[in-house]
């Protein structure tokens, strides 16, 4: 059809698929790794976790976060230990959410929310203090007034990722696995995610050789299996 | 015969009817505009794989509102180097064409009101589709003066381009609407239509070469892509109206957007058969009307078709097609048609006239084409 096929082309589209996500009403899944406002975790029975030993503060790049440690009155510890986190303010107006400070954390302490809307007027209320960060009684984020917190958001306040132990699985046993989402409670161990190949090796695949062989390529047997020929 | 409103003279019966149609055509067509930019903005957004606007009122059908509401605050920039009051002037000239081609455009059928027979028509001078010819050349000076006056280079280029485009595409939309007018006879709007009754429609009567024409030629003639070279954003900034803001401007916008839904409403007029379709039983005066904008409603999806789907023509591109291709062959189908015409008045066979017809227009094409090569090498030549 020569130059009328452009036509076709633009009508065809109109009974296409919409591609705009409709944002303030409806919002894209977050990806699991994304870095938002921090929160300061406590324990379960309530106790902050923070110890005041501004690692976080050490290792920010763009020196937002300022904390002041203090000993722990004796009659009434903020924190279980020697020492509590005195004073705890990060700056989000020179925050880079590069999340180095979760990482330095020794205690998990601190951890990265999802929540990235926020827009203050004041730039008081950039600097949020202690007051603020710390996480409420069921362990949740306090919500700000001037955040967009979405039902379940509060649920996603530990992006960050850190590698899981084996937890005893004998399918982890000597292979690295990496967890996305710390969340609430014990979680299993998780694959790697560059990894696809399940835990337990397939039947299927070369069924003519021998176990050792085939765990060859298999990460999950990779570790025995050399710390075997280095024996 | 014209309007049976005028036959027992005029009176303030006659007048207040008149009074009412002008009022109804003003809104009508300031609704139009509204509309006709919802709809433009929401066909192109589902070409497009988008929303659009969805925000003001519902489906968005008030954002042109809030739009225009806007401008109506912001200030009314006037340049230093411009020609006061030729500025100040042009969005009138534009706009007022605009409003007084659609009073000719029949969109009904016969109603009577308050004992007065009228038609659905503001007016129906003898000289109708001079008069549309008329305002859409009056169009071209809103444009060209609003260039001119702006004092300032990108529209006084994006004007140049307009007066020379909207000058070239008249020659062959006039040709195409002389094929219409030469079938029916008359110049008159509502004798157009009532020559396309029973579906005759000038659409296949003329053989569809006209309609087409008509259709190219309107497109470029209201400066809509693909031939929006007027005010094409990457070259020009805003063209003719860049220096224009607040009601000017508007006005401008609002100029544009009628143009299209008139050259629509003559299109459906000269070829369509204007408000002619299925007669149903039970209100006849609103069916007619009906049909007028089912027709209308394809025109503008038509353009807006264009707009989502073809590229912009270059400056030589455009004036190749104009005045190489679209003048020639309307100039040829219009004495084709006319040759007929004498063929049959004559007794002639119609076979012969058909055979001599298109010879001698293959004779002319090879002309015509030879013609152009040898200007094309003398141009390198020298």
């Amino acid at each position: 059809m020569g130059y009328l096929d452009g036509f076709k082309v633009t009508f065809k589209q109109m009974f296409d698929d919409r591609v705009t996500n409709k944002y303030p009403d409806e919002k894209r899944p977050k990806p699991a790794r994304l870095h938002g406002r921090h929160v300061l975790n406590r324990y379960e029975d309530g106790m902050e976790k923070c110890i005041g030993c501004e690692l976080c503060a050490g290792v920010c790049p763009a020196r937002c976060i300022y904390v002041r440690g203090a000993d722990n009155p004796p009659d009434e510890p903020v924190s279980p230990g020697e020492r509590y986190g005195f004073v705890y303010e990060i700056n989000y107006l020179r925050c880079i959410h590069c999340d180095l400070c979760v990482e330095a954390c020794p205690t998990e302490a601190i951890t990265e929310s999802k929540l990235f809307e926020f827009s203050f007027t004041d730039r008081q209320d950039a600097i949020y203090t202690k007051a603020e960060l710390v996480v409420g009684d069921d362990g949740h984020p306090q919500k700000l007034p001037w955040e967009d917190w979405r039902p379940g958001d509060e649920k996603n306040t530990s992006a960050w990722v850190r590698a899981t132990a084996p937890s005893g699985s004998a399918a982890y046993e000597g292979r690295v696995a990496w967890s996305a989402e710390l969340g609430f409670g014990i979680r299993a161990p998780e694959q790697a995610q560059e990894d696809d190949t399940p835990a337990t090796p397939r039947k299927s695949a070369a069924p003519a050789k021998p176990a050792g062989v085939v765990a060859h390529g298999n990460p999950a047997t990779r570790g025995p299996s050399k710390s075997k020929g280095r024996a | 015969m014209g309007d049976p409103l005028f036959s027992d003279g005029i009176n303030l019966a006659v007048l207040l009817i008149v009074a009412l149609k002008v009022l109804i055509v003003f809104a009508f067509l300031l609704v139009s505009v509204l509309l006709m930019v919802w709809f433009e903005r929401k066909v192109i957004s589902d070409m497009q794989n988008r929303i659009g606007p969805d925000r003001a009122g519902p489906w968005g059908l008030l954002q042109t509102l809030a739009d225009g509401i806007k401008l109506f605050f912001k200030e009314a920039l006037l340049p230093d180097q411009a020609d006061r009051r030729v500025f100040r002037l042009a969005p009138y000239l534009s706009i007022v064409p605009a409003f007084a081609a659609f009073a000719v455009i029949p969109v009904g059928g016969t109603i009577s009101i308050a004992g007065h027979r009228t038609f659905l028509q503001l007016a129906d001078p003898p000289i109708g589709v001079l008069f549309l010819l008329a305002m859409s050349s009056i169009a071209v000076y809103g444009i060209m003066l609003a260039g001119w006056a702006s004092g300032s280079k990108y529209p006084l280029l994006g004007s140049v381009r307009a007066s020379a485009q909207m000058v070239s595409y008249e020659a062959a939309m006039s040709l195409s609407v002389a094929a219409a007018v030469l079938t029916t006879g008359s110049l008159s709007t509502h004798a157009i239509v009532a020559g396309q009754a029973t579906y005759r429609w000038n659409l296949w009567i003329l053989g569809v070469v006209p309609f087409v024409i008509y259709l190219i030629a309107a497109t470029a003639e209201t400066n809509r892509p693909p031939f929006d070279l007027v005010e094409a954003e990457q070259e020009l900034v805003g063209g003719f109206h860049t220096e224009y803001s607040s009601i000017s401007f508007a006005l401008f916008y609002l100029a544009e957007f009628m143009n299209t839904v008139t050259v629509s409403a003559v299109a459906v007029t000269l070829f369509l058969g204007g408000p002619n379709g299925p007669h149903i039983g039970f209100l006849p005066d609103l069916w007619p009307v009906v049909w007028f904008f089912a027709k209308l409603l394809v025109f503008l999806f038509v353009y807006v078709w264009f707009r989502a789907t073809l590229p912009r023509l270059r400056y030589d591109q455009l004036m190749d097609l104009g005045w190489k291709k679209l003048i020639p062959l309307a100039l040829y189908w219009l004495l084709l048609i006319a040759a007929l015409r004498v063929g049959r008045d004559q007794g002639w066979n119609v076979g012969v006239v058909l055979i001599v017809g298109v010879a001698l227009g293959a004779l002319a094409w090879a002309g015509l084409g030879a013609a152009l090569r040898q200007g094309e090498t003398a141009e390198v030549g020298t």
